[in-house]
């Protein structure tokens, strides 16, 4: 334990080239047909093999939901775990062996309510795990209950009168726990979503990605006002390290800041041109931008989908081994027979 | 004021005690526990056998000569083998009305009673509910009453020193602990060096400390305030290597050993909480030994971070109380569903709910045994002792990786705070567990089990080949598959039950101290230990044909445990709890136990334990 080596540096030259078939395994996959989940399984078994990590030095864990049942579909190591503690159990793993990719399957119900304190502290942390948070807006497995991300006034069977509790937005709340990585995709955006999956598993430290899934049974076209294909173009804007905001099927549309707030102008009017536009900062280390860009939400604003932050910081990992290995270079390796005799101690017979 | 009746010219006798008990009582700001500690491990470097009894408010500082905000530090040294802190002290030491309230009850009639004259008035009285001061009422005429006007005494001796008033009466404490020192004959060589120690950044008030110790003591010599002076000899221990120790700091340094016996890293996730924070604060001082500590955003954090190192192939620790406990099971449970070693320290204390933070119980073995969902079998070990609390963590991991489960160990806050002489062990001594990992592929199944131990294979992330799957749904013997079998979930329940029962073939059996057979045995589990000890000494002093035997291990329990209690006509089972182990003695199908219970927050005393001997004896003759 005492030298660290971050994934993909180990083994990596000698591994075999893997394809999307080392990474499913023998079990049937038992998500309702037209899941969103089965797109998102298909974008990490795509994306898995492209990393340049041994097959066994993958570990998958998931906590309790749809979403958490992913670590049986994927032929790595895996730990289905309990109800919201997955970010918990998978800091014990990356402490035990930093050497390993350590990625956690989440929902809405999971990481946000039941398992929020855990989430915000790894975020903190910035334990190097990948946290995949399936948000539909809705608990599925229990059949139908809102959820975290709820809108206001969303009838379901525990709320027929409408509930009356504000939505949490993931993306601020990973901000404002400190998280390094924050991003969000689509279920069904299958290159974009592979594209943000390679950029967090090449971040070191904690990563945190909200993923737009539609519940096709209990929330069906939960995402459909920004997501569909009609009007995602529109909808949605996908933000680029710096590049200049655009989004709109004609590619004509762009941000500026006013003040704090964002405004959505169009090239071409006003004298707008694309020099104009506000370009995307991911690296700021106060993450301003980011959080600005958080807050925008539909019907008011498009949504943004990428990478809101990318920043660099000691992981946790890293800084608990360091001092273990400090520890053995002032100390000398611990001799427990001087430990056990330590302090004062004196002779009978 | 008078500082004390002076009887100087008059000779000083000397004196020789088999033991003594001294109990150090003022407000929580007092220094009180300090003050014990140093006295107790200057009695250890003589040589004589002690135990402690730190008694502390949970509040950190209650208001000032308040009744709540009394605390105290009870040490019973001697020359022959002692088992408790002692029943009632010999000498009580008061700083103030609020801990002379408190304390007095306890103390032996015609005891010596030494309390800082300066606090009885005013206020302080007030606080302490006297309506007449009692130092004048004659209330205390049972007593050897010392007035010694402690606070006037230090400020005195430190006239010289640059510190202001307030600090100066922070040394009151050290001038007590002089007083006794010179009392019982004591070398201040330790204390000396305590206070270099402790005080390297304060030079000054290091050295007013140590101003306040010499002047107390030399007050003794000088005004020859007691007439005699006490020796208590060494105590005749077996020979070997000794150091004071508290459970505690056994229970972290019997887990570094593990670490060592086992070649596993050590990863405890804990969150704070009295009294077992001291197990993560010791252990955080270990990284040199490799061992992790990771203080988590919660209990259950703590205990999930612990599950997923046990996964990845390293130790998994988790230390807590009562409360983290219930917060706990759900994920201790899915170390007994996913079968990975898991080492959980619960420090009893007094419950329910918050209950009495900084007071012992023993009432947590139903949490234990029966506290998760469904069929939930966990091996279920306690100290005796606070050098036991070394011996049972090297215990726990044994049986942890052993046995592929989740083990508890139940001390309490009694062992935890109470320290003892500890020869220290020869690392040859010390067992080695043995550990293996699966490492190949052709073979592997996650759920596939060694014949005789019934523990599944452990797998490490990282071995190339032995990719699979674990979690909290039923899964089919060998293969791991998730499985919604009937047939196989009943199987698998009795797989989990039988793998912990059969930890029975693997332990010692129950040894019977006394008579084999007979009319009664006194069983205890946990810290009763030492009172149970000693009151059946006691009783077969006194000629009561009674026995004893202690279960270290609760769940299994040893396999000749049905024989014993079948050879006695009545079983005594004192406990700090309404009758838990008697409870279960019952559910296994013993018909003669009687329960003893005591839930006060207290340690039984011998006392009370020989006379419900007596009273048993009295039953089983009539």
């Amino acid at each position: 334990m005492s030298t660290v080596v971050e994934p993909g540096q180990n083994g990596g030259a000698a591994a075999p080239l893997l394809t999307r078939k080392d990474f499913v395994t023998d079990q049937e996959v038992r998500w309702c047909p037209g899941c969103g989940d089965y797109a998102i399984l298909n974008a990490v078994q795509q994306v898995f093999p492209k990393l340049g990590i041994p097959r066994e030095k993958f570990v998958f864990i998931a906590g309790i939901g749809c979403s958490s049942r992913f670590p049986y579909y994927m032929n790595t190591y895996g730990f289905h775990t309990i109800h919201g503690r997955a970010p918990a159990v998978a800091t014990g793993v990356k402490l035990a062996n930093p050497d390993l990719s350590v990625w956690v399957a989440t929902g809405d119900g999971d990481a946000l309510s039941i398992g929020g304190n855990h989430l915000i502290h790894a975020l903190r942390r910035n334990v190097d795990i990948k946290i995949l948070m399936f948000n539909n807006r809705i608990y599925g497995l229990t059949k139908g209950q809102y959820s975290p991300t709820s809108e206001v006034g969303k009838k379901t069977k525990s709320t027929p009168y409408g509930s009356v509790d504000a939505p949490m937005n993931p993306i601020s709340l990973a901000l404002g726990a400190e998280a390094s990585f924050v991003a969000r995709s689509v279920d069904v955006y299958a290159q974009h979503l592979q594209d943000v999956l390679i950029q967090a598993a090449n971040h070191k430290g904690s990563a945190f990605i909200e993923i737009l899934q539609n519940c096709n049974i209990f929330n069906d076209g939960a995402w459909e006002e920004v997501a569909d294909k009609g009007v995602r173009d529109d909808r949605n804007v996908d933000l680029r390290h710096g590049q200049p905001i655009i989004f709109g099927k004609a590619r004509d549309k762009g941000f500026v800041l006013s003040g704090f707030d964002i405004k959505v102008v169009t090239i071409g009017e006003d004298g707008i041109t694309d020099r104009d536009l506000l370009v995307h900062d991911a690296s700021d280390p106060q993450g301003r931008l980011a959080w600005i860009l958080s807050r925008l939400t539909w019907p008011d604003y498009p949504v943004p989908i990428g990478v809101f932050r990318a920043t660099e910081r000691p992981t946790f990992e890293r800084a608990m081994h360091e001092q273990l290995v400090r520890a053995k270079a002032d100390k000398g390796a611990g001799s427990l027979e001087k430990l056990l005799s330590g302090g004062e101690t004196w002779v009978v017979g | 004021m008078s500082i004390a009746e002076n009887v100087a010219g008059r000779p000083v006798g000397k004196e020789s005690l088999d033991r003594v008990v001294i109990r150090f009582a003022g407000d929580s700001g007092d220094g009180m526990q300090l003050t014990g500690m140093q006295f107790t491990h200057t009695a250890a470097l003589v040589g004589n056998d002690l135990s402690t009894f730190p008694d502390f408010p949970a509040e950190i500082r209650a208001p000032a000569g308040s009744l709540p905000g009394v605390s105290g530090f009870q040490v019973h040294f001697s020359s022959s083998e002692i088992s408790t802190p002692g029943d009632a002290p010999d000498v009580l030491v008061a700083m103030n009305p609020a801990a002379l309230k408190v304390n007095i009850a306890d103390l032996k009639p015609n005891g010596i009673l030494i309390v800082n004259s300066y606090s009885f008035k005013g206020k302080n009285l007030e606080y302490a509910g006297y309506a007449s001061n009692p130092l004048e009422d004659g209330t205390l005429a049972g007593f050897r009453l010392f007035l010694i006007d402690l606070t006037t005494l230090t400020r005195r001796a430190l006239a010289e020193t640059k510190l202001g008033q307030k600090d100066m009466d922070r040394c009151k404490n050290f001038f007590a602990l002089g007083m006794m020192y010179w009392m019982y004959n004591r070398s201040m060589d330790s204390t000396y060096r305590f206070i270099e120690r402790s005080f390297a950044k304060r030079p000054d008030v290091g050295a007013a400390n140590r101003l306040a110790l010499e002047a107390g003591y030399a007050y003794c010599l000088a005004t020859e305030v007691f007439q005699t002076t006490y020796d208590v000899p060494p105590a005749k221990l077996p020979p070997g290597r000794y150091r004071s120790i508290s459970g505690n700091t056994a229970l972290a340094l019997g887990l570094v050993a593990a670490g060592e016996q086992s070649g596993l890293s050590i990863m405890l996730g804990s969150y704070p909480i009295t009294p077992a924070s001291d197990i993560l604060h010791e252990l955080s001082n270990y990284k040199n030994f490799g061992i992790m500590t990771f203080q988590a955003e919660d209990e259950i954090a703590a205990v999930g971070a612990a599950i997923g190192a046990s996964f990845t192939g390293s130790l998994g620790v988790t230390t807590t109380s009562g409360p983290g406990m219930a917060l706990k099971m759900e994920a201790i449970n899915l170390a007994v569903m996913t079968e990975l070693p898991l080492v959980i320290f619960n420090i009893q204390r007094g419950g329910p709910s918050t209950g009495l933070p900084t007071k012992t119980e023993q009432a947590d073995l139903f949490q234990a045994l029966f506290g998760r969902n469904s069929e939930s079998p966990i091996p279920v070990i306690a100290p005796c002792t606070p050098g036991d609390c070394f011996h049972i963590a090297i215990e726990a991991v044994r049986i942890a990786v052993t046995y592929m489960t989740p083990v508890i160990v139940l001390s309490d806050g009694y062992l935890a705070n109470g320290s003892e002489p500890w020869m220290i062990p020869s690392i040859e001594e010390l067992p080695r567990i043995d550990v293996k990992f699966a490492t190949d592929p052709g073979t592997f199944l996650p759920y596939a089990r060694d014949p005789v131990t019934l523990a599944r294979h452990w797998a490490r992330p990282g071995t190339p080949g032995l990719e699979h799957r674990i979690g909290g749904i039923e899964k089919a013997d060998g293969t791991g598959h998730i499985s919604y079998d009937p047939d196989n979930h009943e199987h698998m329940v009795k797989r989990r039950a039988a793998r912990v029962a059969g930890i029975a073939r693997d332990i010692p059996e129950l040894e019977v101290e006394g008579p084999a057979t007979g009319k009664l045995l006194v069983l205890g589990w946990g810290s009763t230990y030492g009172a149970i000890v000693g009151a059946v000494d006691e009783a077969r002093k006194l000629g009561l044909d009674v026995s004893r035997a202690h279960l270290r291990h609760l769940n299994p329990f040893p396999r000749n445990l049905h024989d014993v209690l079948g050879r006695f006509e009545r079983v005594l089972v004192p406990e700090m709890n309404l009758g838990q182990l008697a409870f279960v003695l019952r559910g296994h199908g013993a018909t003669n136990i009687d329960s003893y219970s005591k839930v006060q927050g207290k340690p039984f005393k011998i006392a009370e334990i020989l006379d419900r001997i007596r009273d048993e004896r009295g039953e089983v003759a009539r």
